[in-house]
């Protein structure tokens, strides 16, 4: 029975650590705002339950357990919440997704290249 | 409505024992003290606020959170897949998305729903449309079949 | 086993800060700033426990309600105050180190 939770929280932890570097690398990789906002949902929705869960396999405290319950709920309710309040500040000033057909899709981070080259420029 | 504070004067006190850990007399009159004074803040706040939302947790919300689960879950494969492709199989797109939800606490949830899942993010919430941003046409698709929507729509909030 | 997790954690941090840094607009830091906060409450909690510190879970907690309330007062800020109407000099001092010129 033990020896089945720590391999549960083994898995837990890996699968959990692997989709976290994902969400960080969407967050680099995606080439504007509101699509990098569904690479950091993938962080936040999946990746941190699952490295919380694994932490809930290890511990045997069982107030700790129930506080760690508490920070993975306000985690997962408070995430939605967060992400539409940056989307919709973004949409309130005037930045427009970019769309299906755009030709930035393809070059990638095109936006933010510029920018880091009008910096190091200056 | 008395009986909504006294579920909250609850709540607050099993929430209060559950993070304190210490049982003695001085912390456990502190710990009261601190629950009265944020249901008295509530109850100011309710006046100005008007009606507060009371989510009645049922065994119908419970059973939705594992199919939003298992729908999270999918999408998160989905959305990792995307990320780690080389080419970067992107096809953003952002409508409108027609819904039938009606009460201030359905449309919360549904909304949230749609947010909390990777590849979709409600933008905006309007009276009988939401606009919603999506990774990939696929993920509007399901939207508008329409299976959260009744499944919000069952929860009878 | 926890190495690997707080490693993992630490990747993704530095990788949400080099978009914290890189921007380019203001929606894009504080997007990076919320997944770095999400995974400063994953290191405390998971670090505390291979440490063993005690009310760790406490500390990780309160940080998971301080960076939501955190996104939440500066985006309403930026509700009223237009970003690109502040002046340059003082959002450069206020959000980033390296980017908008």
């Amino acid at each position: 029975m033990a020896a089945s939770l720590e391999i549960l929280s083994w898995f837990c932890f890996l699968v959990g650590g692997g989709l976290c570097i994902t969400g960080g690398v969407g967050v680099l990789r995606f080439p504007d705002f509101f699509t990098r906002v569904h690479a950091a949902s993938v962080t936040e929705t999946l990746a941190t339950p699952l490295l919380l869960i694994g932490l809930m396999l290890q511990l045997d405290n069982w107030l700790d357990l129930v506080k760690a319950l508490y920070v993975l709920l306000f985690v997962l309710i408070t995430g939605p919440t967060a992400a539409h309040a940056l989307a919709k500040g973004a949409l309130h000033h005037g930045s427009k997704p970019v769309l299906s057909g755009d030709p930035k899709l393809q070059t990638g981070d095109s936006e933010s290249n510029n920018r880091e080259d009008e910096s190091s420029n200056s | 409505m008395d009986r909504y504070y006294a579920y909250i004067l609850l709540i607050l006190g099993v929430f209060w024992l559950l993070l304190s850990g210490h049982y003695t007399p001085l912390l456990l009159s502190l710990g009261g003290g601190s629950v009265a004074v944020v249901v008295w803040f509530m109850w100011r706040i309710d006046r100005i606020d008007g009606e507060p939302f009371v989510i009645h947790v049922t065994l119908r919300v419970i059973g939705y959170s594992f199919w939003l689960f298992k729908e999270v879950v999918k999408a998160n494969i989905d959305v990792a897949s995307r990320i780690w492709d080389p080419n970067m199989p992107l096809a953003p797109v952002w409508v409108r998305l027609d819904t039938t939800v009606s009460t201030p606490l359905e449309k919360t949830t549904y909304a949230n729903s749609i947010t909390l899942t990777p590849g979709t993010l409600t933008t905006d919430v309007e009276d009988d449309h939401f606009m919603v941003h999506s990774l990939s046409e696929e993920g509007i698709e399901d939207l508008r079949r329409g299976e959260m929507e009744r499944r919000v729509r069952k929860l009878g909030i | 086993m926890y190495t690997a997790a707080v490693i993992a954690i630490l990747v993704t941090m530095v990788l949400s800060l080099i978009r914290a840094f890189m921007g380019p607009t203001i929606y894009d830091r504080m997007l990076a700033a919320n997944v770095f906060g999400t995974k400063t409450v994953l290191l405390i909690a998971i670090g505390g426990h291979a440490l063993s510190w005690t009310s760790f879970l406490d500390v990780a907690l309160l940080y998971a309600m301080l960076n939501f309330v955190g996104t939440i007062a500066i985006m309403r800020f930026f509700e009223y105050v237009d970003p690109e109407e502040v002046p340059s000099e003082d959002l450069d001092e206020a959000s980033d180190a390296g980017g908008k010129s």
